[in-house]
């Protein structure tokens, strides 16, 4: 079991007044392999790396970034005044070439980044989202709309890369973006499609945690009662009748019996 | 759901594939009337497989338990996996390129073209243009953007139809979060 791998304090602000990392519980992510012509693995310029993008290969990830090129370290996209995309790697008098890929750790700016929007997260938990009884104020539909635009930056944050062993030692550092986010009285389940679509379920603590299947479950219900209306069009607002009784109707059924396993 | 509704569900979405094909069939006669060239009903059949294959991905996502291609390989692997689901027939994958961004699919017996022959004055026409449409349409909302078109046609005296998938670039800007 890996231990702590970092620590990290916010201020009020929500900036980042202290970092440490647990250096021994991070591992090494680095490849090298010789390639021949034409390149195999797709490359992009991404925030001043040249990430794997597409084509993953021997313990080669998406994600990973090109560290040398024949054993010589170099960063951005320069390498002795030789642009690395185009220069070298299109070149075929280059190959065989040997490229070393590997996970390049955040940066401190990263973590900054980081920190100020782990402190918006906080503020969001913190909102009251169902409230029963007592005050009996609901959230309009304006403040709706923020909240899900905020969960949306959120969710991207939350995906970054941290450098950690993974489960199932996968080491694949990759995150997901936020899956569960629990408060003393209530917690979000998400479930991001490969799509990019979102779904949420905000509920009470005394219910299953675990909501995998029921947001399966709504997702097909939207495939098949907004998606095959020809009458929804693409990313609007879903005002389909159909839509909403079938949901009403898989949400009573969870209540009888929660959803959790397949039947 | 129980067992019992999931059962009819799935019952409910099989149809028989005659009218499929003479459904399509009357599509493709009726855009014949329509346009006066055959290049435009290619146009428009591509763009109406388009159009479904932007819906029809969100179907197959929910219905199977994919996730994300990181290679070629995977894309075709699901590809197929999706003309068994809703087309009832499995092509085979073949002729790959050498950098692993283009292959074929061999479609032995298309269900589209079923009871079709065409006409000499009608040579131009892609019968089954739907098809690149939809994969196009399907692929772009996983951010993968491709070229896919027509090598062979039964329907022109080819041996099989061959359809040429190559992968043009992944959409880096459409990526959602913990996708990039």
């Amino acid at each position: 079991m890996p231990g702590i791998y970092s620590v990290y304090i916010i201020s009020r602000s929500g900036g980042l007044i202290f970092n440490y990392d647990c250096e021994h519980n991070f591992v090494s992510s680095e490849v090298e392999k010789t390639f021949s012509y034409p390149l195999d693995v797709k490359l992009d310029f991404i925030h001043q790396k040249l990430i794997v993008s597409f084509g993953q290969r021997d313990g080669i990830r998406v994600g990973y970034t090109l560290l040398a090129i024949n054993g010589q370290p170099f960063s951005g996209r320069k390498m002795d005044d030789k642009d690395v995309m185009d220069d070298i790697l299109a070149n075929e008098d280059n190959y065989p070439i040997n490229l070393k890929f590997g996970l390049q750790r955040l940066t401190t700016n990263e973590k900054i980044v980081l920190s100020s929007m782990f402190h918006s997260l906080y503020a969001i938990a913190a909102l009251q989202i169902c409230t029963k009884g007592r005050n009996d104020r609901r959230l309009t539909t304006n403040e709706k709309i923020v909240l899900s635009s905020m969960f949306h930056s959120l969710y991207a944050i939350a995906a970054l890369q941290i450098c950690t062993k993974g489960r199932n030692d996968r080491q694949f550092l990759k995150s997901s973006g936020i899956e569960v986010m629990e408060t003393n009285n209530f917690r979000i389940n998400c479930l991001q499609t490969t799509t990019g679509v979102k779904f949420l379920i905000v509920s009470d603590l005394t219910v299953p945690a675990n909501k995998d299947l029921l947001l399966k479950k709504i997702y097909e219900l939207y495939t098949d009662y907004a998606l095959k209306n020809p009458f929804y069009s693409l990313d609007m607002p879903i005002r389909c009748d159909l839509f909403d009784t079938n949901l009403q109707a898989i949400l009573e059924q969870n209540e009888k019996q929660p959803i959790i396993s397949n039947v | 759901m129980s067992r019992q509704t999931q059962k009819n569900v799935e019952s409910k979405n099989k149809v028989s594939c005659d009218l499929f094909t003479l459904t399509y069939g009357s599509l493709v006669a009726q855009l014949i009337k329509d346009y006066d060239t055959t290049e435009d009903v290619n146009k428009q059949l591509d763009r109406m497989g388009y159009n479904i294959g932007l819906r029809l991905v969100e179907d197959f996502l929910a219905k199977t338990n994919s996730s994300r291609c990181h290679d070629m390989k995977e894309t075709a692997d699901k590809i197929q996996s999706a003309f068994k689901m809703y087309l009832g027939i499995s092509p085979s994958v073949a002729n790959w390129s050498a950098a692993n961004d283009e292959f074929s699919l061999l479609i032995d017996s298309n269900p589209l073209t079923e009871y079709v022959e065409l006409p000499d004055h009608m040579s131009q026409l892609k019968y089954s243009n739907i098809l690149p449409g939809v994969i196009r349409g399907a692929l772009e909302m996983v951010q993968i953007e491709v070229q896919v078109w027509f090598v062979q046609d039964c329907l022109k005296g080819d041996s099989t139809t061959e359809l040429r998938i190559k992968f043009i670039r992944k959409l880096e800007d459409a990526l959602p979060a913990g996708e990039d």
